[in-house]
């Protein structure tokens, strides 16, 4: 439809409100301090640490706020459906974006889907996309941040045929068109696509919000769907651990040798000294 | 077992980029026989070619369309996709580039990309590939089960190679900038004023401990004091976030990793996705005044104090042994 179609009056002068999903992984938490982080060597998995839950990954709220933003700024009835893929405790996940704001929430829970790599978790993210049907804007974060790959939603992207913007500070969709913001590395970059399209957030674009306790309340009476491989008409064969291009051969926790010297000192003058005595004798000036 | 690796080159105002050379160099100890390429496009390629050539490469696919100048996914992809002869393996920097491509490239090759590794290296004749995981806790290592083999690569991660001065090899030129979908409607460059901090041989951060944007005027002057042409500022994410420095001073996970001689890190937690930032560096020193701040188990020297009370003597220190 081109400009000069949307003229005053009509039926088609009412935009059609959008459909966007996020996509939102459950991870272990990443403010577990180094001592607790174990991994058992054997299954190159990590040994969950007592005490603290899993959580949505950081950058998975922010790209929930983001879609969020959209919708309210469009001020219609925008979908906004929350996508995870994993076990049955990613609910906590889903129900979080819930909270936020988001009107849906899709559980891709199957054994075929485990031990993929990010091509695998792409192709079934993207399944799942073209299940629903009529999606006009992907959301994830920059990284999952317990990988940190940061190549799903670029390989949702290419699974889908659509364009796609990463590391977004500011995203706005309008009139078919999804302009962002992007960081780079020695500064900024704003870009215009077509949708339907994938935009990665980073932590450059701000917090997200915290819900509400009522929000919390009817987030959780919500119910999540849940599709499997055989519903998203999936080969077991191409997803999982079957399905994986990249093979994980070893995950382990590197020595670190440093043993720290705390520099004594009565007076800042002598702590100083007294430290700028060892970078002397280490040669650094 | 001979095979042939193609990088994806960078060019800085038409000369090629630290870390293409540093990419062209541990091909050549990969290749074990088989040929090193690189795809070079925007201003200056065909001119870079000979300083590529000099680092390790023996063909260069350039175009000099300056419609390469800025990338622009879809036109770099099917570039290099055309540069894509009987190869095993394609490495790039973990750039803005390379975050962007080695994905879209990996997918359209059906094929597989690790992201952001630290090393890549032969083990018994299949490419393996290092890198970081779960913020820089754990080490992660991969095999390829497709081909060919996509990584991405950090700064600094190998050394170029010197020997081969005034070698020289084939180009051939690859079709100028194609249709894209996605139009690149401006650029806000962050103004470099003097050191990149990806350079400096000292890097001093302030995080959040700082209590606010003032405290980075003595975190700058003890970056003086250490010498501007050696010297620069950083700041962790949380410091950034808040908006108490630039973000394209940020080290970390989620932003610049530097390898400096020293890394100062005043105020600073040190948290693992700021350590996957700054633990490359030769020598870390911390000042915060909390004794049990994570930062201490991977520091060589600490100070326990307010960072108010040391660093007024600390940069007069500084300044007298500089």
């Amino acid at each position: 439809m081109g400009p000069e179609e949307r003229g005053a009056g009509g039926p088609t002068d009412v935009e059609e409100a959008m459909h966007f999903v996020v996509c939102a992984k459950q991870i272990p938490d990443p403010e577990t301090p180094p001592s607790a982080f174990k991994i058992d060597e054997t299954s190159n998995k990590v040994v969950p640490a007592q005490g603290f839950q899993p959580v949505l990954s950081q950058f998975d709220g922010i790209a929930a706020e983001a879609a969020l933003r959209i919708k309210e700024a469009a001020g219609d009835d925008t979908k906004i459906t929350v996508l995870s893929m994993g076990a049955e405790s990613a609910q906590a996940a889903i129900k979080q974006v819930l909270a936020m704001g988001a009107d849906e929430g899709v559980l891709l829970q199957d054994a075929a889907f485990e031990g993929g790599d990010s091509h695998a978790t792409a192709k079934v993210l993207a399944a799942a996309i073209e299940k629903l049907g009529d999606v006009d804007a992907v959301f994830c974060g920059r990284q999952a941040a317990d990988w940190d790959m940061g190549q799903v939603g670029l390989l949702i992207a290419e699974a889908l045929g659509w364009p796609a913007a990463i590391l977004a500070k500011d995203v706005q969709i309008a009139d078919g068109t999804m302009t962002t913001t992007r960081v780079l590395a020695n500064g900024f970059e704003t870009v215009a696509q077509p949708i339907p399209a994938v935009v990665t957030v980073s932590n450059e674009f701000g917090e997200p919000r915290y819900p509400k306790l009522q929000q919390i309340m009817q987030a959780a009476k919500k119910t999540v769907t849940t599709m499997t491989h055989d519903e998203l008409g999936l080969d077991p064969s191409e997803i999982g651990a079957a399905g994986a291009r990249l093979k994980l051969e070893r995950l382990y926790v590197p020595i670190s040798n440093t043993q720290v010297e705390i520099i004594e000192g009565e007076t800042p003058e002598d702590l100083a000294k007294n430290l700028v005595a060892k970078l002397v004798a280490d040669k650094l000036f | 077992m001979a095979r042939n690796i193609l990088v994806v080159g960078e060019l800085v105002e038409g000369a090629l980029s630290p870390t293409t050379a540093e990419l062209l160099g541990q091909s050549t100890r990969l290749v074990d026989g088989g040929l090193v390429a690189v795809a070079l496009l925007g201003s200056g390629a065909s001119g870079a070619a000979s300083a590529a050539f000099e680092a390790g490469a023996d063909k260069a696919f350039t175009s000099d369309d300056a419609g390469y100048d800025q990338y622009n996914s879809d036109q770099w992809v099917n570039a290099v996709e055309a540069a894509l002869d009987d190869v095993d393996a394609v490495l790039m920097a973990q750039s803005s580039v390379g975050r962007d491509m080695g994905p879209r490239l990996a997918a359209r090759q059906n094929t597989a990309a690790a992201m952001d590794c630290v090393d890549v290296s032969d083990d018994d004749g299949t490419l393996k590939a290092t890198r970081p995981a779960y913020g820089g806790n754990a080490l992660a290592e991969y095999s390829f089960a497709a081909s060919p083999a996509v990584a991405t690569v950090r700064a600094k991660a190998f050394e170029p190679i010197t020997s081969r001065s005034g070698a020289s090899g084939e180009v051939v030129e690859l079709p100028g900038a194609g249709e894209s979908r996605t139009t690149i409607q401006g650029r806000e460059l962050a103004e470099v004023t003097g050191l990149l901090i990806t350079d400096a041989k000292v890097v001093v951060s302030g995080g959040r401990g700082l209590g606010g944007p003032e405290g980075f005027e003595q975190v700058e002057a003890l970056a003086t004091a250490f010498g501007t042409s050696r010297a620069a500022v950083g700041a962790s994410r949380a410091a950034c976030d808040l908006g108490w420095y630039p973000v394209s001073q940020q080290v970390g996970l989620t932003g610049k990793v530097v390898t400096p001689d020293l890394y100062v890190a005043i105020a600073i937690s040190g948290a693992s996705q700021h350590m996957a930032g700054c633990s490359g560096s030769k020598m870390i020193i911390a000042i915060n005044r909390d004794p049990d701040a994570n930062i201490f188990q991977n520091s060589r020297y600490g100070i326990v104090a307010d960072y108010k009370a040391v660093l007024p003597a600390l940069i007069e220190a500084v300044k007298a042994a500089s």
